[in-house]
C-alpha cells in the first residue's frame, strides 16, 4: 500500500461512506430459505448476523444487521456488496483474498474491491477480529451450505436455509 | 486549583511512587504507557514481584506438608498472610480468610456452599440492577437450582443501592442479599453497614462484592457486621490468581465444602471422608502460594503508600478528568458524581467506544471499551456499551490532560488505519 494522502483520504471516504450509508443493512422479514449466521464476539460485545439466499451456485442475496465498531459494521457492508451475486466458488475465492489481506499476506488486490480500504486492519492485531467478524459468518454459512449438500438434504438446489449462533473465540485472535 | 504537594503515608512524593511501577518505565508505541486501566487490574510495585521471586528463589516449597525447616518457612510466610489479611479488612479472626483463585470463585463459594444448604424453593435472593456479572449470574443460577425468586433492585439515578431501596426489595423469604461495595462502572459506593442491618433485620446474609470497594477505601468488616466480603488481590498491587474471602466464623464454620482433594480433608476413609476445618475446607489443592506471599508484600505497601494518599489522589484526578470532559461537549458522561471512586464512564458522541479506544491507544493511553462484565449496568444506562477511564494513585494530572486532549480527537478514529 502506498502512503500517499490521496489513496488514504479516498480510503477514509470508502470506510465512512459503508459505516454511515451500509448497504444490505437488515435481515429479511421473512427468513425462510436463508441462511442465517449470528456471530458474537463476547470480549468486546461485536454482534453480526448476516443472512444468504443461495440458488444453486449463485449467492442471490446477502442481509446484513448488527452492532459494532466502524472497523466491523463498514466491513460487512462491503462484504455484502462485493458478494452478493456472485457463485459459492468466487465468493470464496474473496474471502480467501481478504483473510490474507488482514493477515499481511500476498494477496489479489483486484479480487476484493472496497475492501482494499481496510488493509490498515493488518497492521493492528487486535482489530483483525472486528474486519473479518462478517466475511467469517459468511464463510461458515456457504460452509454450512456445501455440507447440507453433500448430507444430501439441499437436493433441491435451491437453499433449504437453516442457522447458526456462535461465539467466535477469542483465542482464533491470537498467535500461537 | 493547585492543590498542595501531597505525601504518602511514608513521607514519599507521586514521583517516587511512580518508579516503584516497572509498567511506567515501559512503554507502547513509543510513548509512556498512560494506563487508565485500574479498574480492571492495578499494576504491580517491584516490591511485590520481588516478594513472589523470592519465595520461588530460595524457599518455593509447597506449604502445610512435611515437617522439614524450608517446608515451615513457606507454610509460615503463607498463614501468616491469612493473618495480615483479616487485620488489614478489619476482619476479628486469621481463620475468617479463606483463599480463593479470585472474587468470582469466592462468590460462587458461597453461592454453592451457603446458598445451596440455605435457600428454598420460593425463597428470595436479592441483587442490584448494576452488579458485575461475577455477582450476578451465581445468584441467578443458585435461584434457578433452587427454584428461589431472584429480586433485582433498581439503584437510584448515581447507581447506589440506598437503605430505603434494600428496605422495599427486602421480605422475609430474603435468605441473601447480595451487593456491590463500590460499582466497577458506576464508581458508587454502597454504605455496606446500613444495608447489613437492614439484611439482618429480614434474617437475611449480606453478601459484599469488594472487588472495586478494597480500592479505594480500608474496609471494616466486622464493624459494618457484613457477613462475607470478596475481593481480589490483583485490584490492589497483587497479583492475579488469587481471591479472598472474608466470611463470618459462625458462617463458615457449619458450611459444607464444594471442591474436594487434597488439603481439605480430615480422614480419607475407603467410601467417605471428614474434612478440616474452615477454612482449609475450602482450600482443595494446593494454593497460589507465591501469590498469597506476593499479596502480603502489596498490602504492606498499601500501608506505606496509605489509603489517605490513595483517596485525596482519586478525588483530584477524576475530579480534574470529570471536569475536563465536561467542557466537551461531544463527551456524554453517565456518572459525573462519582469521582471519588476514580471511574469515569462516559462516550463520545456518534463514536462507537471500539473506535475512541483506538485513538487513545495510539496515543499510548490505556482505558477500557466494552460492557465492563456488567451487561446488567448497559441496560441500566440504556447503552451498548462505553468507555471507561479508571484511575490509580500512581496516576498524574499532567496524564489526565494528555488524555483530555485525546478525548478530543476521538471523532477521527479512522486514523488508526493509516
Amino acid at each position: 500500500m502506498t502512503s500517499s494522502s490521496d489513496q488514504s483520504n479516498l480510503f477514509r471516504q470508502i470506510i465512512m461512506d459503508h459505516y454511515k450509508n451500509p448497504r444490505n443493512k437488515g435481515l429479511a422479514s421473512d427468513p425462510r430459505g436463508y441462511m442465517t449466521v449470528h456471530l458474537k464476539n463476547p470480549s468486546c460485545g461485536d454482534d453480526l448476523t448476516v443472512q444468504l439466499l443461495v440458488e444453486g451456485e449463485v449467492i442471490r442475496e446477502i442481509r446484513q444487521s448488527g452492532e459494532g465498531c466502524s472497523i466491523c459494521c463498514a466491513s460487512a457492508s462491503m462484504m455484502s456488496e462485493l458478494l452478493e451475486s456472485s457463485t459459492i466458488s468466487e465468493a470464496t475465492e474473496v474471502i480467501r483474498n481478504f483473510n490474507l489481506m488482514v493477515k499481511a499476506e500476498p494477496f489479489d488486490e483486484e479480487a476484493i474491491g472496497d475492501a482494499l480500504s481496510l488493509q490498515g486492519v493488518s497492521h493492528l492485531p487486535q482489530r483483525v477480529k472486528c474486519a473479518t467478524l462478517g466475511w467469517q459468518a459468511t464463510e461458515r454459512g456457504l460452509e454450512r451450505i456445501r455440507q447440507n449438500r453433500l448430507a444430501g438434504e439441499d437436493s433441491t438446489g435451491l437453499s433449504q436455509g437453516g442457522h447458526i449462533d456462535a461465539d467466535v473465540e477469542k483465542e482464533e485472535n491470537y498467535e500461537a | 486549583m493547585n492543590n498542595p504537594p501531597l505525601l504518602t503515608q511514608d513521607g514519599r512524593t507521586l514521583a517516587e511512587v511512580r518508579a516503584d511501577f516497572p509498567m511506567l518505565q515501559a512503554s507502547e508505541n513509543e510513548r509512556p504507557l498512560i494506563y487508565f486501566n485500574s479498574g480492571a487490574t492495578s499494576l504491580k510495585p517491584e516490591s511485590v514481584l520481588q516478594a513472589m521471586t523470592e519465595y520461588y528463589r530460595s524457599y518455593g516449597v509447597n506449604v502445610a506438608r512435611g515437617v522439614d525447616a524450608i517446608g515451615y518457612k513457606a507454610t509460615n510466610a503463607f498463614e501468616s498472610v491469612r493473618a495480615q489479611t483479616a487485620h488489614f479488612i478489619g476482619a476479628r479472626q486469621a481463620h475468617e480468610i479463606v483463599f480463593t483463585r479470585n472474587t468470582t470463585e469466592a462468590l460462587n463459594l458461597i453461592a454453592y456452599s451457603y446458598g445451596d444448604a440455605h435457600v428454598e424453593a420460593g425463597d428470595e435472593i436479592v441483587v442490584s440492577e448494576t452488579e458485575h456479572h461475577a455477582n450476578y449470574v451465581p445468584w441467578q443460577e443458585l435461584a434457578k437450582r433452587r427454584r428461589a425468586k431472584l429480586i433485582v433492585v433498581k439503584p437510584d439515578s448515581n447507581g447506589t443501592v440506598t437503605p430505603a431501596l434494600l428496605e422495599a426489595a427486602l421480605s422475609p423469604r430474603t435468605k441473601i442479599v447480595a451487593l456491590f461495595h463500590v460499582s466497577n462502572v458506576l464508581g458508587a459506593s454502597n454504605d455496606l453497614k446500613a444495608l447489613a442491618a437492614l439484611a439482618h433485620t429480614a434474617g437475611a446474609v449480606l453478601v459484599a462484592d469488594g472487588a472495586q470497594g478494597i480500592v479505594h477505601s480500608r474496609p471494616a468488616v466486622a464493624d459494618w457486621d457484613v457477613d462475607f466480603y470478596a475481593f481480589s488481590a490483583h485490584k490492589l498491587c497483587g497479583p492475579t490468581g488469587l481471591g479472598l474471602l472474608y466470611g463470618k466464623q459462625t458462617l463458615l464454620a457449619e458450611m459444607a465444602p464444594w471442591q474436594f482433594g487434597g488439603e481439605m480433608i480430615d480422614v480419607v476413609d475407603v467410601f467417605d471422608s471428614t474434612f478440616a476445618e474452615a477454612p482449609q475446607r475450602f482450600e482443595a489443592g494446593t494454593m497460589a502460594i507465591a501469590e498469597v506471599i506476593g499479596w502480603g508484600e502489596a498490602m504492606r505497601y498499601i500501608d506505606r503508600i496509605g489509603y489517605d494518599f490513595i483517596h485525596t489522589q482519586n478525588l483530584r484526578l477524576a475530579t480534574r478528568l470529570v471536569e475536563g470532559l465536561q467542557r466537551l461537549d461531544t463527551v456524554e458522561i453517565y456518572n459525573p458524581h462519582n469521582a471519588a471512586n476514580a471511574v469515569v464512564a462516559y462516550n463520545i458522541k456518534g463514536v462507537h467506544p471500539h473506535d475512541a479506544a483506538g485513538i487513545y491507544d495510539r496515543e499510548g493511553i490505556s482505558i477500557r471499551a466494552g460492557h465492563h462484565c456488567n451487561q446488567p449496568t448497559m441496560r441500566f444506562l440504556g447503552v451498548q456499551s462505553t468507555l471507561r477511564a479508571s484511575l490509580s494513585f500512581y496516576n498524574t494530572p499532567e496524564e489526565v490532560d494528555h488524555f483530555l486532549e485525546v478525548s478530543t480527537k476521538a471523532g477521527d478514529f479512522l486514523d488508526v488505519l493509516f
